[in-house]
């Protein structure tokens, strides 16, 4: 009973004081109390696995139990475990197999029997642990062909419970490696089951039919009329489980028919949870298939004002993206979007419907954006409609919000507007402050027609959805305050860094450009970039960093880059040009930046109106773009001759870097950027090239400065060029990649000869082969530097061949952050060498085991790529160094800790002595000695990145007595476990 | 996996409820009256098993008492649908006959019973007499 109650209630601080009591009663003659032991500890295992780890070969005495009782309930213990890593435990599957066949068989005592049907809830336990050994495993599949037939076949008795066994067997089948006999069978039995008429192996058979349709849809052609007739069912849940399969099978031909059973359904079911996860799924099948716009947008609306507001927000965005991004072909989109301004005027022409709020948001975003489109209806009407909806109660205000952002947008389209001077007089009193602050916007622009006209154009929503997050759209105000004698801002971070700085080689100064103004409005855009040096370099990184990641496709970016060039220190001096500002611009730029102003602060206080900000902020800055680029390329032309002159210089410094010039420049002839005009484009291309060739001049010079070995200047390096680059291109992203790339090869040969070296100096595992075929082998050995691991895979070559694009690539683990070494990938591995690859891997959280899965890829000479899977097993051990501190800081440090384990452990006679037991423990669990005092000593260590694990020892006798604090509650569970291998086991 | 057990007449009383998973008390009855209702309003000609929020219901009537199993998704339905069954098997032999008021009177032994049965969630035990013996020897010591 106690242990009853052990495996219900049961804390986890608690299991180290019971364990070898329970431990004890696996030995226990009767059999009941066994089974009790081995079920508490599972729940041991369940809490906390990695206290019971060193028992795992007492569950497998367990699974061998002479009784059935024990071994069933050590099944549970397997099951969790091989869910978590089925490739520890293959090879069990000939027990499970075994066991299995005699279950089947019969062999078990009649009272196990449940209508006469052997032990079937053991069997079906058993059938599902095959089923996860057998995973995607050719091997370990075969074995079990013969006991699945034999079960498929002896489940013939027509009971309940003999279908919930072939219903596991199917499952089983179809999860396991493939065979083309057992799969018949199993898809006869789902045949049975569904054409049963018991309604729940109808159920289930769907169930089956289900699971078994994404390996094989022919199935579901058999089973056509019986799914028909299922999917108008009296009995909803089976709908349900239909409507589950036929997503399932969902393509572009018979989309249309599944949506509308779907929608069918979904207004019926009133259930919030169902409406929630149907809506998502319509939505999905809906974007991935549709037939025709007519349909899409219909079948959308549907969703919207079914689903309404409690669906998903990523629906109603991914909606509006599609509309205005559209597809390849232009007049496809214009139907589309024309299409469903239509219906929405429609739908808003009715009287007295309720639509959800968010349906409102998107008619109105989208009735903003393309009502321009229609022939027969004014923009007069549109807004009038909107007016009426924003003058109802019912709506939020934050769909008011969007409403009226839509009017703003139709205003300059609009010829005479009373309808808007009235809305503007009722909101610009109205007490929500967000209404009020759009309504004054929306005054202000109306003031000024010509500046609201291209301000706001047509169509222009998704071609530069961008927020400029370094707010260089101010630079010019900046610059205009500073001509004044304003001190430039600098963020607290940036004052640190500039200090930093001032120290290195490197400086980029501010270049102020000066463009002759052209009557064009609105251009306080990239002006005058007047901030201090270091921080200008800084901002544009941090600001291109978040533009990217906007995620958004098709951006121009056109903001906070241009202005940026890089200069030596000491040539030129503060170049702080403030650009003449022409007279009758000012005015106009004084209000626009008002609002600008009112814009930005609004993005950053009201989250909610966020979107609708950031189209309103993208749709002021339309059209600047071109201009003020080439305005801009004009001006960098004359710089770059400047340039070309020192980078000569360099030349001859950096032999390297032309090599790595080619790189880039291919990249730009590869490149093509609308806005810039193509024969301007070709002029500059040798310049940049030049540019680009001093930049590398550049690097050179910093890798010189810097350790070349050190990681971080890498990444110091990439983030040097990342700021660099910034005039020449508007990819960032495209350009980060072969520019640090190009840096890595300059540094690979001393990167690889350093890391070779630090082979020698740290401690190192053997090599172990850890895959091989006739062509290569890898094996693989780790490294335990200091503040890594290092796995280093090495892969030889045993063919006479060469073999080409050899790469090897380590797919991310749950538990570890992987760090790829460079020159990992390897155009040719030639006849009977040996390449290495290197990965530092981190622990990410802590844990007992992990396996590190990876795959190598090669070319023979003539045939096609070959793939190879490996993995590495890593343990805790891996991440713990020693942690050198004194003893005083180890009292300190002990008192702070709160997790304690306290253990005794025999000793074996070989080191009965303290100090020559610490050597042992010193030496295999790269733990660090103290100090010891009398028959006492103290060890610490760390789990990397930096967990102190502190030990104490004391020796009575023979026995040891093991104390350990940590500040992570499992260190000391594992370390334990460790200590007490290596002090027992020796 | 299994996440509750539950007993409850055709009034909607619950008599026995058990949860292998943490689910607070306040949340416990809402989530009891919720499953109930559904299992009531469902007929005869209906199966058995109920898409409940994002588990699943299995449920089985014996006279006016139904017995209602959560389950997660991993669980095969048919299963439970059985072990419902077994379970009331074993009732029946140790009440003999069992009724309502067997279970309302002998909560203590149900629970016993049930806890031999499902242990964290899984099914441990489903050998009738073997079942029984720790209630029988129980049943023994009270009687001496």
């Amino acid at each position: 009973m106690a242990l009853t109650v052990v495996s219900q209630i049961f804390p986890r601080e608690m299991i180290p004081a019971v364990l070898p009591l329970i431990e004890d009663k696996l030995q226990h003659s009767k059999e009941i109390i066994r089974r009790k032991a081995v079920l508490a500890l599972y729940k041991f295992h369940l809490i906390a696995p990695n206290q019971v780890q060193h028992i795992h070969i007492k569950f497998r005495k367990a699974l061998c139990d002479r009784d059935v009782g024990v071994m069933a309930a050590s099944l549970h213990i397997y099951f969790r475990m091989i869910k978590e890593n089925s490739s520890g435990y293959k090879d069990l599957t000939g027990s499970f197999v075994t066991i299995l066949k005699q279950v089947v068989g019969g062999k078990l005592p009649v009272d196990f029997n449940y209508h006469s049907v052997p032990a079937p809830w053991l069997q079906i336990q058993l059938l599902r642990i095959l089923g996860l050994l057998g995973k995607d495993d050719q091997r370990t599949s075969e074995l079990m062909y013969d006991v699945l037939d034999e079960s498929l076949r002896r489940a013939e008795l027509n009971h309940n419970v003999t279908y919930a066994i072939l219903f596991e067997c199917v499952h089983t089948v179809y999860s396991i490696y493939p065979k083309s006999e057992l799969l018949e069978k199993a898809a006869k039995c789902i045949g049975r089951f569904v054409l049963s008429p018991k309604i729940n192996l109808k159920y289930l058979g769907l169930k089956a039919l289900t699971y078994v349709i994404q390996q094989d849809p022919t199935l579901a052609l058999q089973h056509q009329m019986t799914i028909i007739e299922c999917l108008d069912h009296p009995d909803p849940i089976i709908k349900r489980e239909t409507l589950e399969l036929l997503y399932r099978i969902t393509n572009a031909q018979n989309i249309t028919v599944i949506v509308q059973k779907m929608l069918e359904y979904l207004q019926q079911s009133k259930e919030e949870y169902i409406i929630v996860n149907l809506v998502g799924k319509i939505a999905e099948l809906a974007e991935k298939y549709a037939p025709d716009n007519a349909w899409f947008i219909q079948t959308m609306n549907a969703v919207f004002s079914v689903g309404g507001d409690v669906m998903h927000p990523d629906i109603p965005n991914n909606f509006l993206r599609l509309l205005a991004e559209g597809f390849d072909d232009e007049t496809e989109n214009q139907q589309l979007r024309l299409y469903a301004v239509q219906s929405y005027l429609t739908l808003l022409d009715a009287e007295n419907v309720f639509y959800p709020q968010k349906f409102l948001q998107v008619m109105s975003w989208v009735l903003g954006e393309y009502s321009y489109l229609l022939d027969e209806e004014t923009p007069e009407e549109v807004i009038t409609k909107l007016y009426k909806l924003l003058m109802n109660d019912s709506v939020s205000s934050e769909t008011k919000a969007w409403l009226l952002a839509a009017v703003t947008k139709l205003t300059p389209q609009a010829h005479s507007s009373n309808i808007v001077e009235r809305l503007i007089q009722e909101f610009t009193i109205s007490l929500d402050t967000c209404m009020r602050q759009h309504a004054f916007e929306l005054k202000h622009l109306r003031e000024n027609v010509e500046l609201m006209k291209s301000l706001l154009p047509v169509d222009k929503s998704c071609e530069d959805m961008v927020v400029d997050a370094s707010l260089s759209f101010l630079d010019g105000f900046v610059a205009e305050e500073l001509s004044q004698g304003a001190a430039p801002y600098k963020p607290h971070h940036q004052r640190q860094e500039e200090k930093l700085s001032q120290e290195k080689v490197l400086n980029f100064e501010p270049y102020g450009l000066s463009f002759s103004s052209s009557g064009f409005t609105g251009r306080q855009s990239p002006a005058g970039i007047s901030l201090g040096s270091d921080i200008s370099g800084n901002s544009a990184e941090t600001g291109l960093k978040e533009t990217n990641s906007l995620k958004l496709e098709g951006i121009k970016k056109l903001w906070g880059k241009e202005g940026y060039l890089p200069k030596k220190e000491g040539k030129t001096g503060d170049e702080t040009e403030v650009p003449p500002v022409p007279q009758e611009s000012i005015i106009m730029e004084n209000v626009d930046q008002t609002i600008i102003k009112k814009d930005q602060s609004q993005v950053l206080t009201q989250s909610k109106e966020e979107k609708e900000k950031q189209l309103l902020a993208s749709s002021l800055f339309v059209g600047l773009g071109t201009e003020s680029t080439i305005n801009l390329l004009g001006k960098a032309d004359t710089v770059s001759h400047k340039f070309r002159r020192k980078s000569k210089v360099k030349e001859t410094k950096s032999g390297e870097t032309t090599s790595a010039q080619n790189m880039p420049c291919s990249y730009f002839s590869s490149s093509s950027d609308v806005t810039y005009e193509d024969d301007y484009y070709l002029d500059t291309l040798q310049d940049r090239g030049d540019k680009e060739l001093n930049k590398f001049s550049l690097n050179s010079e910093l890798l010189d400065s810097e350790s070349l070995t050190e990681l971080p200047s890498v990444e110091k390096l990439s983030s040097c060029t990342l700021s660099t680059p910034s005039l020449f291109t508007d990819d960032m992203e495209g350009l980060h990649s072969p520019s640090s790339t190009a840096a890595s090869v300059a540094n690979e040969i001393s990167l690889a000869s350093s890391l070779l070296e630090e082979t020698s100096e740290h401690m190192h595992s053997d090599l172990v082969e850890v895959c091989n075929n006739e062509t290569i082998s890898v094996s693989s050995y780790k490294i335990w530097k200091d503040d890594c691991l290092l796995v280093v895979w090495s892969v030889s070559n045993k063919s006479g061949l060469e073999l080409k694009s050899a790469d090897l690539e380590i797919s991310s683990a749950e538990n570890f952050k992987i760090t790829e070494q460079p020159g990992c990938c390897l155009p040719v591995i030639e006849t009977e060498s040996i390449k290495t690859f290197q990965y530092s891997v981190q622990m990410e959280k802590p844990f007992t085991e992990g396996n590190l899965f990876g795959f190598i890829n090669y070319q023979m000479m003539d045939t096609h790529s070959v793939q190879l899977e490996f993995s590495v097993n890593l343990s805790l051990l891996d991440f713990i160094r020693p942690l050198k501190i004194s003893t005083e800081n180890f009292g300190k440090l002990w008192l702070s800790f709160a997790n304690d384990v306290k253990q005794n452990v025999k000793m074996s006679e070989s080191q009965a002595a303290l100090p020559s037991a610490l050597k042992t423990l010193q030496q295999k669990l790269r733990l660090h000695v103290v100090e010891i005092i009398g028959n006492e000593g103290l060890l610490a260590c760390q789990l990397l990145p930096s967990v102190p694990c502190l030990l104490h020892f004391r020796v009575h006798g023979d026995v040891l007595a093991l104390w350990f604090r940590s500040s992570c509650s499992t260190l000391p569970d594992y370390l334990l476990y460790q200590c007490q291998k290596v002090v027992e086991g020796s | 996996m299994i996440q509750f057990f539950l007993m409850v007449n055709k009034q909607g009383q619950t008599r026995l409820s058990k949860y292998y998973e943490h689910v607070e008390i306040n949340k416990c009855t809402l989530l009891e009256t919720e499953v109930i209702r559904s299992c009531l309003s469902r007929s005869n000609e209906q199966c058995s098993f109920i898409e409940f929020k994002d588990f699943k219901l299995i449920y089985r009537q014996y006279a006016t008492l139904f017995i209602v199993v959560g389950v997660n998704d991993t669980e095969n339905e048919m299963t439970i649908y059985e072990f419902i069954h077994n379970f009331v098997e074993v009732l029946d032999e140790y009440f003999s006959h069992v009724s309502e008021l067997d279970i309302m009177f002998n909560l203590d032994k149900v629970h016993i019973i049930l806890d031999e049965m499902v242990l964290n969630g899984c099914i441990v035990e489903t050998n009738r007499a073997r079942i029984l013996a720790p209630l029988l020897i129980l049943d023994k010591i009270s009687e001496s």
